[in-house]
């Protein structure tokens, strides 16, 4: 067995959760990696969509950007800002969303506009771009983020993105057609929501501990009655993300 | 009737102090060069639109161009924050108006079709309609549903980029169009940066491609490389090396000062920006060529 680092742990088990034929609407960054891997591995048919307008993307490589000119290439369609957002993801097109976040709190709710107050932010983050749109649509939401206390507040500073709002029924009230976040991957394990949508501790990766995940999440973390561990990354994953995705390690750190 | 014009000459006539400027694309054909030449020309009290402001608003806010910024992703794309935009947002220097991607785009939307606003599905995202009050609410007159609404955007001055343009100003576009046609028709001035003038009998050899027809458009300026260090699809590759380096220049607004005067202030034009990065910039963002397949239009 190769040695891995918690981060290449993270995006393995993360696009493991993708599923062949999925159509998936691609987020920057390390879900980015996590796509492309799957596509690569279990999941060749699955169908990247990228915000920039790209339908059927087919990398060479990883693109840094979710506008990178290697995503034209070999692509099946392109198609306008406007046309991305209101014919495939408002209309119900895309089974995936995938995100990340500087926070996610208890139920699911993610932040990436500003941590402390809007009007006088402690911390500006980029702002939602199409994240409030994603985490709202798309049938099913993945999230993918580092397991620190900080990052698992019990609520959010500012919601950019629903998952369960104060629980499912509130998701629910609202009308929102996509089913909400259904899992939150970390460098620890994962969490998935209870029948109240709140998030609980359902794997942990091998070598991690409750202990660790407890402590590192805001809220009084619940652990399920059957916590699984997570499958080792196989070599051949471990290869493809090393060699092929993030040779310059951009994002494997 | 030729509009063509210099960079330089387009941007003092149609660019002036307090506009509404929409500089388009999404990561791809992004009009570095008309950022550099309004901050060369000292333009002043802008208010910068783009869903993201990338690199080129970070250098023009830098620059003391900008009193306010209307934006949906503040980021450098793949990297991290934009450093400017955000200590000037931390700091309450810079004003600004926030969106989500598909809100901004719906503005733009509303814009080019006339319209004083366009309804979309709520995303109980609330918190940031509860920040921006242009955020607003409609019921559906046929279901009941509940829509929110964003107003209509209509910037002053649209900067536009693409591959070619015929003289007049039909302008074909390939690969990632993001938000280029809906701020072209929604925008009251349309400046068009293009890398190749061709002939018009090219342009109408193949009308599908044609995003923006001739009527719409204010000026045509030949800019050869002008989105540099965005991309071109099928010109040049997009210098990731360059943004991966501005989040360390942007770390010091000593660096950034020194930086715009070495590459915006202390160049002519575009022309001598692309002579000044060096050979290895050149030859690295050389991309082979891909063709498609001709389609076959019929002769009618």
């Amino acid at each position: 067995m190769t040695n891995y680092s918690s981060s290449e742990m993270m995006i393995v088990a993360a696009a493991r959760l993708l599923r062949d034929n999925d159509v998936v609407f691609v987020g920057i960054g390390q879900p980015n990696l996590a796509c492309n891997l799957a596509r690569r591995t279990h999941a060749p048919h699955m169908n990247m969509i990228y915000e920039a307008g790209v339908i059927g993307a087919q990398p060479s490589h990883l693109p840094l950007s979710i506008g990178d000119p290697c995503l034209v290439s070999g692509a099946a369609a392109i198609c306008s800002m406007y046309e991305i957002f209101a014919y495939y993801l408002q209309n119900g097109k895309i089974d995936v969303g995938f995100l990340g976040g500087a926070q996610i709190d208890r139920f699911g709710n993610i932040n990436a506009t500003v941590i402390g107050p809007y009007d006088k932010p402690k911390v500006r983050l980029p702002g939602s771009g199409g994240a409030a749109e994603i985490a709202a649509w798309a049938n099913r939401i993945y999230c993918l983020t580092p397991h620190q206390a900080r990052r698992f507040p019990e609520k959010c500073d500012f919601i950019t993105s629903a998952g369960f709002l104060s629980g499912r029924k509130e998701r629910e009230a609202k009308g929102l057609r996509g089913s909400g976040p259904q899992a939150v991957v970390t460098d620890l394990g994962m969490l998935e929501p209870d029948e109240n949508g709140e998030l609980i501790l359902t794997a942990l990766h091998p070598g991690a501990t409750v202990e660790q995940a407890v402590k590192n999440t805001g809220w009084k973390l619940k652990v399920a009655d059957d916590l699984k561990t997570t499958e080792l990354p196989t070599d051949e994953e471990l290869r493809l993300l090393r060699e092929e995705l993030d040779p310059t390690g951009i994002y494997l750190k | 009737m030729s509009k063509v014009m210099s960079l330089t000459e387009a941007i003092d006539q149609f660019v002036h102090d307090g506009d509404v400027v929409y500089a388009a694309g999404f990561t791809h054909l992004i009009p570095f060069a008309a950022g550099h030449e309004i901050i060369r020309q000292h333009k002043r009290d802008l208010t910068l639109a783009r869903a993201t402001p990338d690199l080129i608003y970070d250098q023009m806010v830098g620059a003391g161009c900008a009193k306010k910024i209307i934006f949906s992703y503040s980021g450098n794309p793949g990297v991290g924050s934009l450093r400017i935009i955000r200590q000037e947002m931390e700091a309450g220097r810079l004003a600004y108006e926030e969106y989500s991607h598909f809100a901004m785009i719906t503005r733009v939307a509303a814009g080019a079709s006339g319209l004083p606003f366009l309804p979309m599905r709520p995303t109980g995202g609330e918190d940031l309609a509860k920040a921006n009050p242009q955020y607003q609410k409609v019921q559906c007159p046929y279901t009941g549903d509940e829509l929110v609404t964003v107003p209509a955007l209509n910037p002053d001055v649209a900067i536009i980029h693409a591959q070619r343009a015929d003289a007049n100003g039909n302008v074909q576009i390939w690969g990632i169009e993001g938000e280029q046609k809906e701020v072209a028709f929604a925008s009251k001035k349309v400046i068009v940066t293009v890398e190749e003038i061709v002939d018009e009998a090219v342009i109408r050899s193949d009308p599908n491609r044609t995003l923006i027809p001739d009527f719409i458009v204010s000026a045509v300026c030949h800019v050869p490389h002008c989105a540099h260090p965005s991309y071109t699809q099928g010109y040049y590759d997009r210098d990731n090396k360059f943004y991966l380096e501005w989040d360390k220049i942007s770390e010091s607004r000593e660096i950034v000062e020194a930086w715009l005067t070495d590459w915006v202030y202390g160049v002519k034009d575009h022309a001598e920006y692309w002579d000044k990065l060096n050979a290895e910039t050149h030859e690295r963002l050389k991309v082979p060529p891909a063709m498609s397949e001709p389609v076959n239009y019929g002769r009618y």
